[in-house]
């Protein structure tokens, strides 16, 4: 599946890292298939793919978190059975995780030495500690205080740390996991600096990440992953963004869908400027504009991971926009205004969340309550102080009936449904109360091919019954086929919107990298 | 004035003896917290200690046996509550007030099939208790005025296992703070992901947390029984297992403020007992309802916030998942 190009300068020495053919389920999933990579000692290795396409997993096995089911990993040549981190430790792989490994209430200097303390007592590990840490700190040009303490520290400093404990035990093969997820562009452009020492001092480099711009500006050679395997190899010099962003993304059979033209009427729902900030202050929406009209629907697309969960839940009155405004049916959002799901519903909104399990269901309540969730205090519930159990059984018999919910039994739990079905239920909740405006997330995902019928059937309904929808998912085809307008987002800002008539696999794969503005997402 | 100074005196060295098992039990807390584990088991633990002690102090006549065996069933129950929530990440509340219920019960029902006295253990002789130790010079200082009586009430004058409690707190301040077990430890009740992916056992250290603790539960226990008391009693450790815990709570998981919530909770008890109808400088005398309350009264002042806001560990609570 990938060709190990041998080019003439390498013949003989052997890998840094090569894994060959390794496989890993949990339950009934599996999260990696038959993976094989090599990695040239002393060089940036990229593994891009979509968020679940298994980077993290595969990471976790080759540094011994996880433990392969099948297939062989060689560091240097030697075949090694990777079963725990002490086993990666001590064969020089060091990781960088995603989330930091760090104990917030130690100094600097007490999170290097754990795990090596180099005695029964700190005293006799504590000065080696601190002079290594000075030593790798110079030498890979990583400044930090060895005596502050880790929760004092910025983003950044940690990661710096964590690259320190990885490197401490003098490791010759260093992986980082999404490192630029939370870091800010400058931090990210001091760590990619950093790589570039730690690659030219012998370090071999894995970096994991779904941001095609860092792939292009500091690997040497790239894997692309999609659904738990490896779909192609390049060398970075000899690839493009759009090219990797549809090895990403990938091809499927398009499912065709009989629509009739749009018939677009009034601005129903818009966005000017919208802008949102998390709590750390990394900012993950900047400056996005939309309008969506009455019987139209504007799909967002995207590489996952690029903003669209923000985005819903900034809209959805999840997560307090903190710039620009919403206008909801003539209503405005603004920072100013107090908002949550349910002043935002009460707007005129609904949603149909991304994430059904976290979001859209409570999946140990019975299917009729399910169906009255976030309406309870209407009428469907019954009317007066108690809940009306025949009212809500009955309430939830019809829209089973009306949206063909498999097995049409109110009394059972959510979780006990299949995840079409479970779709189901949310969108017959959402739909039934005939919305104007409406924001759907994946409303297919880890959905069967019937229920992906009837589903974009519905959305497409909805929409010729006058409704203004926006459609997000990380689906192109689903996008390509049931929006009138598709808008791209990549990092966090909205790179286009073109019309359906327009777009295209290129061009939308060349926005999804960002390729509209002038030079890279930074 | 004279007369006050001595009653106060006395109230310390009450104060040392009532604190000494609440003293071991925070300690065992603060291991078992430290490292994430809940420990509301200390009360059954030392429970159990206290009955091992006492029962097997009677059978042999030797309290350094019922110390040792308490101490072994001490940890036993240190294992089961591991078992419960570290090996089998059960909810490690209930799985710590399983043991109270079940030392509660199995203490008065092994004790009845042994001894047939309703529960209770035989009273035990002097020799086969832990006696108060008299330090040399005792009867040389007595001449000194203030220094002499302080020397022999306060600092002289108590059991062996008092002695042990005191020291338990540098041991473990020393333990945590200065060692690499400790280090460990500290780190894998905040983040023990960070431990794992440093390639040492989350589990293993946990469980060595929790058998430390049932060492000084075990301790605390045998006090009770064949050091405080001459026997052993149902229920005799009556809540003393909670009020070490709170004292962890306000100590803030750290040994030394531990130690002395430990010693306020001693001072407050043992001030109610002596305290009562006696005339107070300035104040008259208190009114005994007024210092039964007393205890309870700066309990819920200093939980509401009066100690500032404690910062448990972050693991705590939640057992480890890969």
């Amino acid at each position: 599946m990938t060709d190990t190009n041998k080019d003439g300068s390498g013949g003989a020495a052997p890998y840094a890292l090569e894994l060959k053919g390794v496989s890993k389920s949990f339950g009934l999933i599996r999260a990696n298939r038959d993976i094989t990579l090599a990695v040239r000692p002393g060089s940036i290795h990229g593994i891009i793919g979509e968020n679940g396409a298994g980077k993290s997993t595969l990471m976790n096995i080759v540094y011994g978190m996880h433990v392969r089911d099948e297939g062989e990993i060689l560091v240097g040549g030697e075949p090694v059975d990777m079963r725990s981190s002490a086993d990666a430790i001590s064969h020089g792989i060091g990781m960088v995780h995603q989330h930091f490994m760090l104990v917030p209430t130690f100094t600097v200097l007490e999170n290097v030495m754990l795990g090596s303390e180099g005695g029964a007592l700190l005293r006799e590990g504590r000065q080696a500690a601190r002079d290594r840490i000075v030593e790798l700190s110079e030498r890979y040009n990583l400044r930090i205080d060895p005596d502050a303490l880790v929760g004092d520290l910025n983003v950044g400093q940690r990661q710096r740390v964590e690259i320190i404990k990885a490197l401490k035990g003098g490791a010759k093969i260093l992986i980082l996991d999404e490192p630029t997820g939370v870091l800010t562009p400058q931090e990210a452009e001091q760590l990619f600096e950093i790589l570039k020492v730690l690659r030219d001092r012998g370090v071999s480099v894995l970096l994991i990440t779904h941001k095609l711009a860092e792939i292009m500006e500091i690997t040497d050679a790239v894997d692309i992953m999609r659904q738990g395997q490896i779909v192609g190899h390049r060398k970075t010099a000899e690839t493009s963004p759009a090219e990797l962003a549809e090895l990403m993304v990938g091809r499927k059979v398009l499912l065709e869908v009989e629509r009739t033209e749009a018939n677009p009427g009034d601005v129903q729902f818009s966005a000017s400027g919208l802008g949102y900030t998390n709590s750390q202050g990394v900012v993950e929406l900047q400056d996005i504009s939309f309008e969506v009209r009455a019987g139209e629907i504007l799909g967002v697309a995207g590489v996952s991971g690029n903003g669209q969960t923000q985005l819903m839940e900034v809209l959805a009155g999840m997560r307090h926009l903190t710039a620009g405004s919403i206008s909801i049916l003539g209503t405005e959002v603004t920072p100013a205004t107090e908002t949550n799901p349910r002043i935002i519903r009460d707007l005129g909104l609904r949603h149909i969340p991304e994430d059904r399990h976290q979001h859209g269901l409570i999946l140990h309540f019975e299917a009729r309550e399910n169906m009255i969730l976030g309406v309870q205090d209407s009428d469907l519930a019954g009317t007066g102080f108690l809940m009306d159990p025949a009212a809500i059984e009955a309430n939830c018999r019809e829209k089973m009936r009306d949206y063909d919910v498999r097995p049409d039994a109110p009394r059972h739990f959510a979780k006990n449904f299949s995840g079409g079905n479970q779709q189901k239920i949310v969108i017959a909740r959402e739909f039934s109360a005939n919305p104007v405006v409406l924001l759907v997330g994946q409303p297919t995902r880890g959905v069967d091919v019937g229920a992906i019928e009837f589903i974009h059937k519905q959305l497409l309904a909805l929409r010729d019954a006058g409704c203004a929808i926006l459609l997000v998912s990380v689906e192109l085809d689903e996008i390509m086929s049931l929006s009138d307008r598709i808008m791209v987002l990549c990092d966090g800002h909205n790179v286009g919107i073109v019309d359906r008539a327009e777009a295209d696999r290129q061009t939308l794969g060349l926005m999804m990298a960002g390729q509209k503005r002038e030079g890279h997402a930074a | 004035m004279a007369d006050f100074l001595y009653q106060l005196l006395l109230t310390f060295d009450a104060t040392l003896r009532i604190a000494a098992p609440l003293i071991l039990c925070a300690m065992a807390g603060i291991f078992a917290e430290r490292s994430g584990v809940i420990d509301i088991s200390l009360e059954g633990k030392m429970l159990t200690g206290a009955f091992v002690a006492a029962a097997v102090a009677a059978l042999s006549g030797s309290p350094w046996l019922g110390l040792i065996c308490a101490i072994f069933a001490s940890i036993f129950m240190s294992l089961v509550h591991g078992f419960a929530c570290i090996t089998h990440k059960g909810n490690q509340v209930i799985s710590g007030v399983a043991i109270n219920i079940l030392a509660s019960g199995l203490t008065v029902v092994i004790g009845i099939a042994l001894f047939r006295r309703g529960g209770q253990t035989p009273t035990l002789g002097r020799d086969e208790r832990f006696k108060p130790l008299d330090w040399i010079g005792t009867e040389t200082l007595d001449a000194v005025p203030l220094l002499g009586v302080i020397y022999r009430q306060l600092i002289s004058g108590h059991n062996v296992l008092v002695y042990l409690a005191l020291l338990a707190v540098p041991l473990t301040a020393f333990i945590i703070y200065r060692t690499r077990f400790g280090l460990r430890m500290r780190a894998v009740g905040e983040v023990p992901e960070a431990v794992d992916s440093a390639g040492v056992s989350v589990t293993w250290l946990r469980y060595r947390a929790l058998i430390i603790g049932g060492v000084f539960c075990g301790i605390a226990g045998a006090y009770l029984s064949v050091a405080q008391g001459g026997n052993f009693v149902r229920e005799m450790s009556a809540g003393k297992g909670y009020i070490a815990l709170a004292a962890v709570i306000f100590g803030n998981w750290r040994p030394l403020r531990a130690f002395m919530a430990c010693l306020m909770f001693g001072f407050l008890e043992a001030a109610t007992s002596r305290l009562q109808g006696v005339d107070l400088p300035l104040i008259g005398e208190v009114p005994t309802q007024l210092m039964l309350a007393l205890p309870y009264v700066l309990t819920v002042l200093l939980l509401a916030g009066f100690i500032g806001r404690p910062s448990p560990p972050a693991a705590i609570g939640q057992p480890y998942h890969k």
